[in-house]
């Protein structure tokens, strides 16, 4: 399977009269944007505002984070199962935005949504100040339960993202990229001599809001399955989460999947890559049972040296992560582990839920419990009251003088488990 | 001139030239300037720092008087008005090693001043207290004082400087188990590829976490009676009382609480909610007994199938809390269980 990625260079976000890319600006007509997602008799407003690096600005409670992108060429469209119709997406050509990013806010559960400073030190642990932000906040009509609130964010940051990637349509990229797996028998014969390598894409999928789909289907219903690499890239899989900020994986994560980008960079020059084994974190143990099996046998089946493991979550996914690990190990195959940690505030106390002297290779992207100071910014968007209640926050996390001291674990993407962020901790 | 980094030292009445075990158990006093290895080290300071004083306290006080002898070490060396203070070494010596690690416990915690000692790696009061000091790996005996020394010198040297403290390879300390975040060059991807690769190769790697020695717990053995038995409800799921009287985190809980359900013979959404914020709330709130059961323990009292409810529920949210902190929680708690008579435990969690 091949895909060409045309990748677009966004250098500003303004609001324009008609939504278009022009000189690397991007221009987003607002009413038409307000008018398409206010059709959502869930959401009882909707509002939309920019947020550019630099600024000083919050953005609070955040949901997803979405890359706006179009297909141009080839089966099917963005989002397959949500926005465009179950084809088989991951081949021809998609084009991205790149620089720019669709924010959606809102205050769904309160405990469990992000924060995103445009400027100052909270920006150093998100990708996300450094996006031209299209900001949506929408607010549920009265009496909307949880989910359904859920379900209608999650909608709308995939439809401004897809009605946003539109614009890139007839825009010649500046860079275009080739992303090419063969069927299994085919790239082991063209590369015979490579170590052969598996990912292993552990989604979140412990239910009450934390759910993750792949293809339309949520992904605890499902048991693990084969993809190829360039299926996220067409966002094959997408967010449903209202989890931790730091470690869930938002959907513009999935369509930059950064193992699967950086397996695909060594492709065919030191490494021989399979293809990915989407697997789930359900709650039970007997779930844990058989989709670890089902991992263990797949990478084995498709007759891999190695394999790379990303967790998504913390605590009860632990488990899901060193099973894995475990019985991959045990068939013979070198594993990597891609994990977090949370090591209390003073970084002192045991960071996994579980452990085994058999995950003797594994990349942390930090400690979420480390605490951080988030100076005032001079606008918000969003709502600041759920600082003090958030996961990550604590009784007077939110001061008068409108700072925050929270625990990173409230900042999206601060210790994202697909790598990517250039976070580590050390033992000291 | 800039001012000359004043050092108090603590040791045992051995080291401290009172006496051997005969004088173990002497309680703490102080002298004025360095004595045994503290006199020693005064050359290896140079004109950089100066032992100002030196406290010592019997193993056999220390050991049968923790918290006392902490206090009163702590008040003994807060006279001096150190800016660093250097406890041991202790070698192998086990009583005298945990008795340097309190006191480091102790005066970061109470003074706020850092702490250097040094110890053989398997004495006790390396794992007990390795985070409240930095300590040099000794041999296991004194007769390793003379190569001691030099180095805890100059760990205790670069501490007091006050600048940041690098990895326990390149400052020469035992890791403490604190986790510290950095940046690095790669992202986290980047780097399990690179892993993946030289573990394939078969060259060496370097983990980013060395797996812990996981504490797995062993279950108790089953009540025998449990229609005689007292039994009491504790969760991890964040069921606290309307409203969060006591503000327990939604995640990395900093503490537990303790409610009366005497007067509940169920939960409901007027009375109880779930403060945890690590899964939708909607079905625990709309009925608490799905996480904390008090209806059925009810019904199971009334059918004698259990002896009795204990009166009051335990509660803290999991989400994210620290291992160290729910053992905290557990250790003061189970006291409490124990002393009220409670027989067993229905741990729940989400």
């Amino acid at each position: 399977m091949r895909l060409e990625l045309g990748n677009i260079r966004i250098e500003d976000v303004k609001f324009g009269s008609k939504t278009e890319v022009k000189n690397h600006t991007l221009y987003v007509n607002k009413e038409e944007l307000i008018t398409l997602l206010s059709e959502d008799e869930r959401l009882a407003s909707v509002s939309i505002e920019l947020a550019h690096p630099g600024e000083s600005i919050r953005i609070m409670p955040v949901k997803d984070v979405i890359e706006p992108r179009v297909k141009v060429d080839g089966p099917g469209g963005l989002f397959p199962g949500f926005i465009s119709k179950l084809d088989q997406v991951g081949s021809g050509r998609t084009h991205v935005l790149k620089g720019t990013a669709v924010v959606t806010a809102g205050q769904v559960v309160g405990f469990q949504e992000g924060i995103i400073d445009m400027t100052g030190p909270g920006a150093d642990y998100t990708p996300f100040a450094h996006t031209h932000n299209i900001v949506i906040v929408a607010d549920p009509v009265e009496g909307l339960k949880q989910h359904a609130h859920e379900a209608a964010l999650r909608n709308l940051g995939l439809k401004a993202a897809t009605y946003i990637g539109e614009a890139g349509k007839n825009v010649e990229p500046d860079e275009i990229k080739t992303y090419e797996v063969l069927p299994l028998f085919e790239n082991a014969a063209k590369y015979p001599n490579l170590p052969k390598v598996v990912y292993v894409y552990m989604l979140q999928s412990q239910g009450l809001l934390h759910d993750t789909y792949y293809y339309g289907i949520d992904v605890k219903q499902m048991v693990p399955t084969l993809m190829y690499p360039t299926e996220v890239m067409d966002g094959a899989i997408i967010s449903g989460n209202c989890v931790s900020a730091c470690d869930k994986n938002t959907t513009y994560h999935h369509l930059n999947s950064p193992v699967i980008y950086d397996l695909m960079e060594k492709h065919g020059k030191e490494i021989c890559f399979l293809g990915c084994v989407v697997t789930n974190e359900n709650v039970t143990l007997g779930d844990k049972q058989r989709s670890s099996n089902m991992v263990a046998k797949l990478v084995e089946f498709l007759g891999a040296d190695g394999a790379i493991i990303s967790e998504e979550g913390f605590g009860n996914p632990d488990a899901d992560l060193i099973m894995n690990c475990v019985k991959v190990e045990k068939k013979g195959i070198k594993t990597v582990l891609v994990t977090d940690e949370y090591a209390g505030r003073d970084g002192a106390s045991q960071s996994l839920a579980d452990a085994d002297q058999l995950a003797n290779a594994v990349v942390t992207a930090g400690n979420a419990n480390e605490v951080i100071y988030l100076p005032p910014m001079e606008k918000l968007i969003g709502y600041a009251q759920p600082a003090d209640i958030i996961a990550g926050g604590f009784d007077g996390s939110l001061q008068p003088d409108g700072s925050i001291t929270v625990e990173i674990q409230a900042i999206t993407g601060a210790t994202n488990e697909l790598g990517y962020n250039k976070m580590t901790a050390r033992g000291y | 001139m800039i001012d000359k980094i004043r050092v108090v030292w603590y040791l045992n009445q051995f080291f401290g030239q009172i006496g051997g075990e005969d004088k173990a158990d002497i309680p703490p006093q102080k002298h004025e300037g360095g004595i045994g290895p503290a006199a020693g080290a005064g050359r290896l300071l140079g004109d950089r720092a100066e032992v100002v004083g030196t406290v010592i306290c019997g193993d056999t006080y220390f050991g049968e008087n923790v918290d006392t002898a902490s206090e009163q070490v702590v008040e003994l060396i807060s006279t001096f008005n150190p800016d660093i203070v250097i406890a041991g070494p202790a070698f192998n010596a086990g009583r005298y090693g945990v008795a340097c690690g309190a006191v480091a416990k102790a005066v970061t915690e109470k003074l706020n001043i850092p702490v250097v000692s040094g110890m053989y790696p398997e004495n006790p009061g390396v794992d007990m207290y390795k985070k409240y000091a930095y300590m040099v790996e000794t041999t296991n005996s004194a007769a390793g004082m003379r190569k001691s020394l030099p180095a805890i010198v100059k760990l205790a040297l670069k501490v007091a400087s006050g600048e940041p403290m690098g990895t326990p390879e390149q400052e020469g300390y035992m890791p403490r188990g604190v986790r510290v975040n950095t940046f690095v060059e790669e992202r986290g991807s980047k780097r399990a590829v690179n892993m993946l690769l030289k573990k394939l190769r078969g060259e060496e790697f370097v983990t980013e976490y060395p797996m812990p020695n996981f504490d797995r717990v062993a279950p108790n053995q089953p009540v025998a009676d449990l229609s005689q038995a007292k039994i009491a409800l504790v969760t991890s799921g964040g069921i606290v009382p309307k409203h969060n009287p006591d503000h327990i985190e939604s995640s990395s809980a900093s503490k537990y609480g303790k409610y009366d359900i005497a007067e509940f013979n169920t939960l409901t959404e007027a009375d109880h909610e779930t403060a945890h914020g690590g899964y939708d709330p909607t079905y625990a709130n709309e009925n608490p007994n799905r996480v904390l059961p008090v209806d059925v323990l009810r019904d199971m009292a009334n059918e004698g199938v259990i002896g009795e409810l204990h009166r009051y529920f335990y509660t803290t949210v999991g989400n994210g809390t620290a291992v160290a902190s729910s053992k905290k929680f557990a250790e003061t708690f189970s006291k409490e269980l124990l002393a009220d008579g409670v027989d067993a435990v229905i741990l729940t969690s989400t």
